[in-house]
């Protein structure tokens, strides 16, 4: 059992304290949103913030998570008007297959809200996201068109 | 898309599928009382022929058979169907039909196959068509109402127009009338000339949902009381499952229940796959090896390399003059042997399936690039006929030829056939999917190329050595025992022709299937026959004192597409010029899958190991471009995933089973690692051909040939992290 504050609301979850966050976001808490990639924090895919820091979900255990403030792909919107990342990556077109995208969406959004101007260099040091299609030039450029707005 | 309709029972209608969770559609066939027979969607709105829908409100469902997976086909085929349809795009919406339906149906949708660069040029003129049917219908009814010729109305934008009488209607209000119609005979598309929508780089209709974690893929499909199960196949391909200890995980918490998988794997199935997975690993079990854990990486790369011998048999796969011969007697000798190692697809989301199985009934969701391969997977499997099976998909987290491939499906019935009634979620752990890939090929090469005393070609004997991916999954297409597709790239004619004119060529091929499953994998033959071709016409021109691009030139006149490309690129990348201090340049072209693409990129070297890609720029010719926008993302996308499997890719095998574990293991390239991707579009019409994989093959032969010009080292083996070479 589990007290998670995911998205603004606070959750208990049947769930051991030795679970990884992923798999409680996914499986207790239903957010699907949230990618399983690899499970030992390399590809990115299961980004989400803790405590406003983008982090790999799947290495964080939920007793570490407990009493921080969790945000997940499905709590970036506020109310149904759309985060700047999310409105830039469907006007620039930049997921493909997209399983990788709410990661790396969540890794966008933390880099600009730490570097509102990110340069090249800030993007390379803090994206790290693996994408096997391949969506980089659109994720740097669609990161610049947010950032020059 | 995608999106949960509820059928909503017209009184009249016979449904013969019903919607699905993600995806599917409903269909309902309205007894007829007199005239044909109107087929209905899941919320009784009238089909317009097999590929549109038309609702009261004038939205347009166009039907999709082909999957997407990322490489955008589902917005082209759409944009195609809309161009003949002459409809409002901002109207367009898409559905799946399920296998299922399609061949209750006589397959009126076609292939479903969605992989060797197919998904347009192979379904580009019977889509058209169902567009074109589909407004011929639409103006007729409106012509019936108004009682004026069909030839006087015209129709754009979802508005027929009579301008004779000033009379307009929309689609919507016509529907009704036009699906009782009998469809057209003949139909005329539109010259190519004519086209609005196709050629436009129209927005993806799939983005939004993939942008807020709405987006369903087969890892989420979540049905009502659905356990979840966790897998382990014998890691020895060939290998047997012998025992399993279930007594010591009995109890661990949220297990319902251990069962076998075929002769060879054995799944935990609990209430969450976490639970699933953490009992699997606690789970003891015994493997019956057999002879394949002997086989190692050296074991096989010495067995690939007796077949580069020639007394050794081979397949001839393109010969023209006596290319021995002229070896024999030349001026001068250039030979090399090369090699491409196995490369697992790793699409981000692993594989997986969801079933559920009663007495009369099998049920699949998965992503696939195959609805009908995995839907004849679910038969076999479940042993039920087609009436009561069926697919639904949803979107895969990638494909690239892995998900053509139904092993994962049948895995999942096999499993829910041991719990009837219960729906489970079958997931791959990241380490199953590195241990059960079907891998790209393994091959070697050795070419030997011969000069005359004026340094003309006048010689190339390319003799290849390795694994047939035929030979294993389609041994049917097979010709006489040879694997035609082994020459994709070199071969005479056809969709992946050889853009050279060697006066004596020898193209042959040493087949030597190692017991590693071989799979499709993205590009397929095209990538290590592009890499040794073209590493070695480098080699070649060097040897003759020229320059990469005059001495290819030379040999391209009779191949005028193949050059168009490669000038195209020449051009762009500023090859008559000298690159930038420190910077140095590597150029490739093949054809594959029917287009034409070529490729240069502008590196640096530090230390002789550490390379930074400053500049790729790459053209294609696939005759026709239905969007540019994702024709420009599949090349870039074929250059992330051809340069990650040159530079960390590889799959070794040791003991029988492939090393690489996980993303630590079998990395991918970073953003920080990628450059802007330069795209060329010549289209020179007159042809169809495919743009998701060609590029691909000259990704890694233009960087290689761009690190002997900076550093005069020849690297001759993939991947590099093998020799110490990695990204600056």
């Amino acid at each position: 059992m589990a007290n998670l504050t995911i998205n603004g609301k606070t959750v208990t979850l049947e769930v051991e304290p030795d679970t990884p966050l992923l798999w409680a976001i996914r499986e207790n808490a239903g957010l699907t949103g949230t990618k399983y990639g690899c499970g030992i924090a390399q590809c990115g895919a299961c980004t989400v913030h803790i405590d406003g820091v983008a982090m790999r979900s799947c290495g964080v255990t939920v007793s570490e998570a407990e009493g921080k403030k969790i945000t997940t792909i499905e709590g970036l919107a506020s109310g149904n008007s759309l985060h700047k990342v999310q409105e830039a990556w469907i006007a620039q077109d930049v997921p493909q297959c997209g399983y990788c995208q709410s990661g790396m969406i969540m890794a966008v959004a933390a880099l600009l809200n730490e570097k509102p101007k990110p340069t090249d260099a800030d993007i390379d040091e803090a994206i790290t996201n693996i994408c096997r299609c391949g969506t980089f030039q659109q994720v740097r450029e669609a990161i610049h068109t947010i950032a020059s707005a | 898309m995608n999106k949960h309709v509820s059928p909503k029972m017209n009184r009249r209608a016979f449904v013969i599928g019903t919607a699905t969770l993600g995806a599917g559609l409903a269909i309902g066939l309205d007894i007829p009382f007199g005239g044909p027979a109107v087929v209905r969607a899941a919320d009784g709105s009238p089909e317009i022929g097999a590929w549109v829908v038309i609702r009261p409100d004038d939205t347009v469902v166009i039907r999709v058979a082909r999957s997407e997976m990322g490489q955008g086909s589902l917005t082209g085929l759409a944009q195609l169907v809309a161009e003949e349809l002459e409809c409002d795009w901002t109207k367009v919406t898409t559905e799946y039909p399920t296998p299922g339906q399609s061949v209750a149906r006589k397959r009126v949708w076609g292939d479903f196959s969605t992989g060797g660069s197919r998904g347009i040029r192979s379904s580009q003129d019977y889509v058209r068509k169902g567009g074109a049917t589909a407004r011929m219908m639409l103006i007729q009814a409106a012509a019936n109402e108004w009682k004026v010729p069909a030839s006087e109305c015209t129709a754009a934008n979802s508005v027929i127009t009579h301008a004779p009488t000033g009379k307009s209607t929309t689609y919507g209000k016509v529907a009704e009338a036009a699906a009782k119609l009998t469809p057209p005979a003949d139909v005329k598309l539109k010259d190519p000339k004519d086209w609005k929508l196709v050629g436009k780089g129209l927005l993806r209709l799939d983005t939004a949902d993939k942008t807020t974690g709405a987006m369903i893929y087969g890892i989420d499909v979540k049905l009502p009381g659905m356990l979840n199960a966790a897998i382990k196949d014998c890691p020895v391909f060939g290998g047997k499952l012998k025992s399993f200890d279930e007594a010591k995980i009995a109890g661990m918490k949220g297990v319902r229940k251990v069962v076998k998988v075929g002769d060879t794997a054995v799944a935990v199935v609990a209430d969450t796959w976490w639970h699933a997975k953490t009992a699997l690993e606690a789970l003891p079990i015994v493997w019956d090896e057999g002879d394949n854990a002997k086989v190692s990486s050296e074991s096989i790369a010495k067995w690939l390399a007796e077949g580069l011998d020639d007394a050794q048999p081979a397949f001839v796969g393109n010969k023209n003059g006596d290319a021995k011969a002229a070896i024999a007697g030349a001026a001068k000798k250039v030979e090399a042997v090369y090699n491409y190692p196995y490369q697992n697809h790793a699409t981000m989301e692993p594989m997986n399936a969801t079933a559920l199985y009663t007495a009369d009934k099998c049920e699949v969701w998965c992503g696939t690039q195959n609805g009908e391969a995995a839907f004849a997977a679910v038969l076999e499997a479940s042993g039920l006929p087609a009436e009561k099976c069926d697919v639904h998909k949803v979107m895969p987290g990638g494909g690239f030829g892995r998900r053509g491939q139904t092993d994962y499906v049948r895995q999942a019935v096999a499993i829910v056939k041991q719990m009837p009634g219960t729906p489970i979620k079958l997931l791959w752990s990241r380490e199953e999917d590195m241990a059960h890939g079907r891998y790209h090929p393994i091959t070697q090469c050795k070419m030997t190329g011969a000069f005359d005393a004026n340094n003309n070609l006048i010689a190339l004997h390319y003799r290849l050595s390795g694994q047939s991916i035929l030979f294993s999954l389609r041994p049917e297409a097979l010709q006489n025992g040879m694997d035609p597709a082994a020459f994709q790239g070199v071969a005479q004619t056809g969709e992946a022709a050889f853009g050279y004119s060697v006066p004596n060529l020898l193209v042959e091929h040493a087949m030597r299937n190692p017991h590693v499953p071989p799979g499709f994998w993205r590009g397929v033959n095209v990538n290590h026959n592009a890499i040794y071709m073209e590493c070695f016409m480098d080699e070649l021109a060097h040897a003759a004192g020229q320059d990469p691009l005059e001495f290819r030139r030379k040999l391209m006149g009779n191949h005028p597409k193949h050059l168009a490309v490669l000038n195209a690129v020449a051009e762009k990348i500023g090859w008559d010029n000298p690159a930038p201090q420190g910077v140095y340049r590597g150029i490739a072209q093949v054809m594959g899958y029917g287009s034409y693409v070529a490729g240069a990129a502008e590196i640096s070297v530090t230390d002789g190991s550490k390379i930074k890609v400053h500049r790729i720029v790459a053209s294609t010719d696939p005759g026709y471009i239905v969007n540019p926008a994702q024709v420009e993302r599949q090349i870039a996308g074929s250059f992330v995933y051809g340069l990650s499997a040159l530079f960390y890719g590889g799959c070794t095998v040791k003991d029988g089973r492939i090393e690489q574990t996980n993303f630590d293991t079998y990395n991918s390239m970073r953003i920080n690692e990628m450059p802007k991707v330069e795209s060329v579009m010549v289209p020179s019409g007159g042809f169809w051909g495919g743009v998701g994989e060609p590029t691909i093959g000259i990704a890694a032969p233009a960087v290689l040939n761009a690190y002997f010009a900076a550093t005069g080292k020849r690297i001759r083996s993939v991947p590099l992290r093998d020799q110490n070479i990695t990204f600056a």
